[in-house]
């Protein structure tokens, strides 16, 4: 094929649509029928110097692209592609890609260096490109700055694709080496020394070993640090990101630095440009981290085996880090509190506080509450936020006892602030500081007496109501402090504190969500969120006024429906409102369907709610509402055996549902949604289980879709076979193999880690849940000797699964149940074959000893029916 | 190129997402009914079922399965239980196979002599099991660290040799900052017990042993942890320099001591003691959940049923008792571990035991706590907060002992 590539390339990227996807076109059929030759071509114009920068630097992306993508799936495939292409062809691509790193034009060393380091993600793994660092290596010392440059930036992208074992720790050493001398002080060129700081953060990783070497660390420690005296505010900015990183992978090795690291970090803060002050209060932030997880771990356990060391950073830096954080808070923004995205020195330093307070505890409140005291009556508003803030922040580490008497104080203050403060950043952080009160130190699991009394409660309720009226953000963080402090009266059962105010509170909310500009700060959510809440927490006693808000939230509903016309944008707006109403009205069937005093006068509203939520569906084409589908199944499970009635109508949906790969959440719900609609119609299901179970089987045998869907689908075959019995039957030709098949690869995967037992486990219970369902339902069947092909395969299962050693409890409780229900449902036959496997009786004897009591019960129901089996 | 560091914890925003919650609330809900479903399922069967007790078969084979715990352990017994245990039984089974040390609250005679000494690595104290082509770690809880390839005997796929069954078990810490199980003791090589050999002979074993196989190498995709064998001492002067102030690899956490002559026994022995001072550990006095030394010395004691409070020692030492009143107003159970307070100048000493007065509730232990405190580990905090046991005492015992070098009589402290 004869194609001007380079004319391609740039009419790829031309501003007119049709020679756009013209020039599209030719690039995927070019791709198409020659791979090798597209590939080869891509990097022959990359190297090419005659070349504009332009074809060079899309000739570079599309290669890249080409070896890599962020779907798992896809990911493969590609890697699977290169892995397979004609040696001579990627001999000669690799060549013209080193060949790029040493051109003057800096964008296609760079992208030739991405390009590089894709490559060596695919091959060194497979140790096909062992000589690649060693020649980027011997070209680092050239004297021209652009080449040293572009190689250790090369370094830097293998680092981040390659893993650390598949690299020779020879081989590390000549990495470090080269990065960490080109990260000194002594290199001349900035470009160069900010290349190598990059390069060392991505190399991190790589150096275990280097930093349980006392010489190299401290080595490595110092060019660090020096480098965040640079000049240059790049490279301080990427040197402190290199001592973030350092903090959290080598939290052990810095004790000896950190006096050095305070000194610089104090001065970044106090005086640097505000992106490498930020990175420096990171440091810090990342420091709270790693000795929060430590102090978890181990919490009260220092004994004969004592864990991780803490080395109390935190702590012993706390006299001198608790005012530096201070004043940062006093480095505000205007009108901070309206822009999601912002990000600044007070924020940043705020967070640290409040993991600083999490990390210490009790120690930090004498050193910040002076701070407070000081500056909460001041006439700037800065210092009054920042004094509030600050206490805000340390309401979450300390203990109760230590923050109660203070709370106390401080209770009424914030009240009257939260309504007089002429500062909307005041009354923001106010707000905030309330919900942070209620989140920690109000509700029945504290032992202090309790700070909300009935005296106060109804001054904070008026307080609240009235800041729901405030501006967006203020009225957005009060529904905060409203569904916190709902929240600590979910245990106070009938005389709940708020019953009084109840009907109050939900008018409140009401309002809100119809304010004007409730779109703003994220208002409609908060408080639908809070209304979600303080239903939840609600009582009997206020059960009528739940049961008010059945016709209002379905005539806000409706109401969406009316609008018609709609832009893109205001689309995505009232789907985003659909799913709000819909999540309440989900709290609101789970509440007054789950009490028999409300559930039938509730069920009479179960038509019109089943009508809206089908249209919901109906306003999109392709996809299904996740929350009506939610929404549905909490119905489905309230109106039992009368949603069939729905079942026609909501059939398409459901499949619409299951189809979904893409959004797998959407997916894995509705899985869910059919096994409550099994529950509810039991055999009236059985008109809709053809098409759900060609949907279910297709789900399995797809690889596109999310892992963790697939436990669920099995079992979901288990409540599809409970529910319609015998009528399973025809099923069974399909079931049964993928079921086999799933259980062969999950009892012999030996997981490498927690994540994959985990997951391995929740394949291994879906698969019993499945079996088990199947067999319950053949159970007095005339046909229960269909399953008896199959009693062989599940019996080896659970041996399997018994010599495997690493099933959890769960897992042995069902397995345990499927023996059971085997011995149940095939009764004579299934003796002689329980009597050959080789496990079924230890596995039986030692769940009977289990400590678990689900385990024991299941399996006492198992040897009850095996006994009865073999006796026949 | 680094990428842009990761969006911090959201500011000032309250930490839920409904969404998500519903989401959670309704799987709950989904696998409760799923389970209820079954249930009914199977009440309707048995309700056809005319046997209403369990049969005697399974009576008996409790019986056996009881003997079989109550039996010493020999090597073909630590390898047939170890294949058959999984789950909950295997954590119960390996909690109870460790060897713990006595905490030294006097210096025993002969140290020089009879002791091996060194430095313990700080860290989680597991037991290590290969076999099979996999190798597992269990802490003392019995709950699985890691599981993992290892170039330990039949510890991969890629290095059986043997018969695949054959075990290998080894009594490890696990020390976190170099991710490297430090080996301080062997039960069992290549299926081989070691249970019944003298202390000294397991320390030999350890070093020889391990340079068979390529465990002690730096980590690789068949091997995951590098293992280590840490060096051992004889508890002479110069020996107890060396453990005390030497360099090691690892954090160090005090010192074990060994008497060459005892046979590995499960459970607490005061034939291997634990001794620390601020100069070689970071631990010296316990601390509460939030890392800072309590007031008073606080004590993890076991309820029994008639209300005593007693430590893990065999037997178990009492250390006062709870009413029925206050066991059921606050909702404990036999075998709840409690955690208490003692008040300093209610402690008495009698003939080396600790007795102590009231004892105030302060609350439970973390989940994860498996034992009660051992007799001698509250001695030693006792000791720790008043006179503690100095190394330089530990020095003068040893120079003592050297000057009475010609006596000759050996004494076991059994």
């Amino acid at each position: 094929m004869s194609l001007d590539v380079t004319q391609v390339l740039l009419s790829a990227q031309s501003a007119d649509g049709a020679i756009r996807k013209h020039a599209e076109e030719s690039l995927k059929q070019f791709q198409e029928q020659n791979l090798p030759g597209f590939l080869l071509s891509l990097s022959s114009e990359l190297a090419n110097e005659e070349k504009p920068e332009e074809s060079r630097r899309l000739a570079g992306l599309i290669l890249k692209n080409a070896l890599d993508a962020k779907e798992q799936h896809r990911k493969n495939e590609l890697f699977q592609r290169w892995l397979a292409l004609d040696a001579g062809a990627k001999q000669q691509i690799k060549g013209l890609l080193l060949q790029t790193l040493t051109s003057p034009v800096a964008s296609a060393r760079s992208t030739a260096s991405q390009v590089i380091a894709k490559v060596a993600g695919i091959e060194i793994p497979q140790k096909q490109w062992p000589e690649l660092i060693g020649s980027l290596l011997s070209s680092i010392h050239q004297v021209q700055p652009n080449v040293k440059q572009a190689t250790l930036e090369t370094l830097g992208y293998l680092c981040e694709e390659v893993s650390p074992d598949a690299v020779d720790q020879d081989q590390v050493n000549k990495i470090l080496t080269a990065v960490v001398q080109g990260m000194n002080a002594s290199e001349a060129n900035s470009d160069v020394r900010l290349a190598a700081t990059r390069a060392l953060y991505n190399a991190l990783g790589f150096a275990q070993v280097n930093f349980s070497n006392d010489m190299e660390r401290d080595y490595i420690m110092r060019v660090v640090c020096e480098a965040t005296q640079s000049p240059e505010v790049k490279i301080r900015q990427a040197a402190f990101e290199c001592l973030v990183a350092i903090s959290s992978t080598y939290y052990d090795k810095l004790a000896a630095y950190m006096q050095d690291i305070f000194n610089i970090t104090a001065k970044a803060v106090r005086g640097d440009e505000e992106s490498v002050a930020l990175q420096a209060i990171e440091f810090w932030s990342s420091i709270c981290d790693e000795e929060i997880d430590i102090l978890d771990e181990y919490s009260s356990e220092f004994t004969a085996d004592s864990d991780v060391p803490c080395y109390y950073f935190i702590k012993q830096a706390l006299p001198a880090l608790v005012p530096m954080l201070l004043e940062t808070l006093l480095k505000q923004e205007e009108d901070q509190d309206l822009d999601e995205g912002a990000w600044n020195l007070a924020m940043a330093g705020g967070t640290c506080l409040g993991l600083v307070a999490r990390t210490v505890g009790d120690d930090i409140v004498p050193l910040v509450m002076p701070f407070v005291e000081e500056n909460i009556t001041k006439s700037d508003w800065r210092q009054r936020e920042a004094a509030t803030y600050a206490f805000g922040s340390i309401l979450e580490g300390p203990s109760a006892d230590k923050l109660a008497p203070l709370v106390n104080v401080a209770l009424n203050f914030m009240l009257t602030a939260l309504t007089k403060d002429p500062s909307n950043h005041v009354k923001d952080t106010t707000a905030w500081t309330l919900g942070r009160i209620f989140e920690f130190l109000h509700g029945s699991a504290l032992e202090t007496p309790p700070i909300i009394t009935a005296e106060n409660c109804q001054q904070i309720l008026t307080v609240l109501l009235h800041s729901m009226k405030d501006v967006p953000n203020v009225a957005e963080k009060a529904c905060g402090a409203l569904y916190f402090l709902a929240q600590g009266y979910v245990d106070a059962g009938s005389a709940s504190p708020l019953s009084p105010f109840f009907q109050d509170i939900v008018q409140n909310l009401l309002m809100v969500t119809h304010r004007e500009d409730a779109g703003e700060s994220r208002l409609r959510t908060a408080a639908y969120e809070t209304l979600n809440e303080v239903v939840r927490c609600s009582t009997e006693e206020t059960a009528p006024i739940v049961m008010q808000l059945v016709p209002v939230i379905m005539m806000e509903l409706h109401q969406t429906l009316e609008a018609e016309k709609l832009s893109t944008d205001e689309r995505e707006k009232r789907s985003e409102l659909q799913g709000l109403l819909c999540g309440c009205l989900q709290v609101i069937i789970q509440k007054l369907g789950g009490m028999e005093s409300t559930k039938y006068s509730f069920l009479q509203y179960a038509d019109q709610i089943m009508d809206l939520f089908l249209r919901v569906f109906a306003c999109r084409n392709a996809t299904v509402h996740e929350e009506a589908m939610l929404a549905i199944g909490a119905l489905a499970y309230a109106a039992g055996p009368n949603f069939a009635k729905y079942m026609a109508q909501f059939y398409q949906y459901l499949e619409m549902g299951l189809q979904n790969f893409e959004e797998y959440q959407v997916c894995a719900i509705t899985v869910g949604v059919v096994g409550d609609l099994c529950r509810a119609l039991e055999d009236k299901i059985l008109p809709f289980c053809d098409g759900i179970m060609t949907q279910l089987l297709k789900d399995l045998s797809s690889n596109q879709l999310h892992r963790s869907v697939k436990p669920p689908i099995f079992s979901c075959f288990g409540d599809i076979a409970l529910a319609i019995g015998e009528n399973f039957e025809k099923y069974l030709i399909y079931a049964m193999p993928m079921l086999q098949s799933a259980a062969d690869l999950s009892a012999h995967t030996t997981a490498t880690d927690d994540e994959m037992l985990d997951y391995t486990n929740q394949l291994r219970n879906g698969i019993l849940e499945a079996y088990s369902g199947i067999l319950q339902g053949f159970k007095s069947s005339p046909k229960t000797q269909l399953l008896m092909p199959y009693a062989p395969h599940i019996l080896q299962f659970l041996d399997a699964l018994y010599n495997g050693k690493d099933m959890d409890d769960t897992v042995m409780k069902t397995a345990i149940g499927v023996l059971g229900d085997l011995a149940d449902t095939l009764g004579v036959h299934a003796g002689p074959l329980i009597n050959q496997s080789t496990s079924s009786k230890a596995f039986l004897e030692e769940c009977l000893a289990s400590d678990d009591p689900l385990v024991k019960e299941s399996a006492d129901w198992a040897s009850i029916a095996i006994t009865r089996a073999a006796s026949g | 190129m680094a990428p842009p560091p990761e969006p911090r914890r959201p500011y000032k925003r309250p930490a839920i997402s409904d969404q998500q919650r519903r989401r959670e609330l309704a799987l709950q809900a989904q696998s409760a009914r799923r389970a209820d479903a079954q249930a009914r399922a199977r009440a309707l069967a048995s309700s056809l079922l005319t046997t209403p007790t369990p049969p005697a078969a399974t009576h008996r084979h409790e019986e056996e399965h009881e003997e079989e715990e109550e039996q010493e352990h020999t090597v073909a017994d630590v390898a047939a239980s170890a294949s058959k245990l999984r789950g909950s039984e295997a954590r119960r089974w390996f909690a109870r196979q460790i060897m713990l040390p006595e905490w030294m609250v006097d210096a025993p005679p002969h140290l020089a002599s009879d002791w091996h000494v060194f430095a313990r690595p700080s860290g989680k104290r597991c037991l290590v099991v290969s076999s099979n082509g996999i190798t597992i770690s269990r802490v003392r809880n019995g709950s699985i660290l890691h599981r993992f390839p290892s170039a330990l005997p039949n510890g991969s796929k890629r290095d059986i040799s043997g018969p695949a069954s054959s075990y290998s078990i080894l009594d490890c810490i696990f020390h976190e900052p170099d991710q490297t199980y430090y080996i301080i003791d062997m039960i069992c090589w290549r299926g081989y017990s070691l249970y019944d050999c003298t202390a000294e002979f397991r320390f030999f074993w350890v070093n020889s042993k391990l340079t068979e196989t390529s465990a002690g190498d730096p980590p690789s995709a068949n091997h995951r942890y590098r293992f280590s064998a840490v060096p051992i001492y004889e508890c002479t002067l110069e020996g107890l320099q060396a453990a005390y102030s030497g360099g090691t690899p690892y954090v160090k956490d005090g010192l074990l001591f060994y008497n060459k002559h005892a046979h590995y026994q499960a459970g607490i022995t005061p034939l291997t003691l634990v001794w620390k001072d601020e100069t070689c550990s970071q631990y010296v006095i316990d601390t509460d959940g939030k890392g800072e030394v309590p007031n008073e010395q606080h004590l993890v004691l076991e309820l029994q049923e008639d209300g005593k409070l007693v430590t893990s020692d065999d037997p178990p030492v009492v250390f006062g008792s709870l009413d029925n009143e206050f066991i059921q107003k606050s909702n404990l159970r036999t075998g709840n571990l409690l955690r208490f307070a003692v008040r300093d100048e209610s402690v008495r000493l009698v003939d080396g035991k600790m007795q102590t007065g009231e004892l105030q509730f302060v609350g439970k232990p973390n989940r994860a706590r498996a034992f009660a405190d051992s007799h001698s580990k509250a001695l030693f905090q006792y000791a720790a907060r008043h006179a503690p046991l100095r190394i330089d005492d530990l020095i003068a015992s040893i120079q003592s002992n050297n000057m009475e070098l010609e006596s000759t009589d050996v004494e076991m402290q059994d």
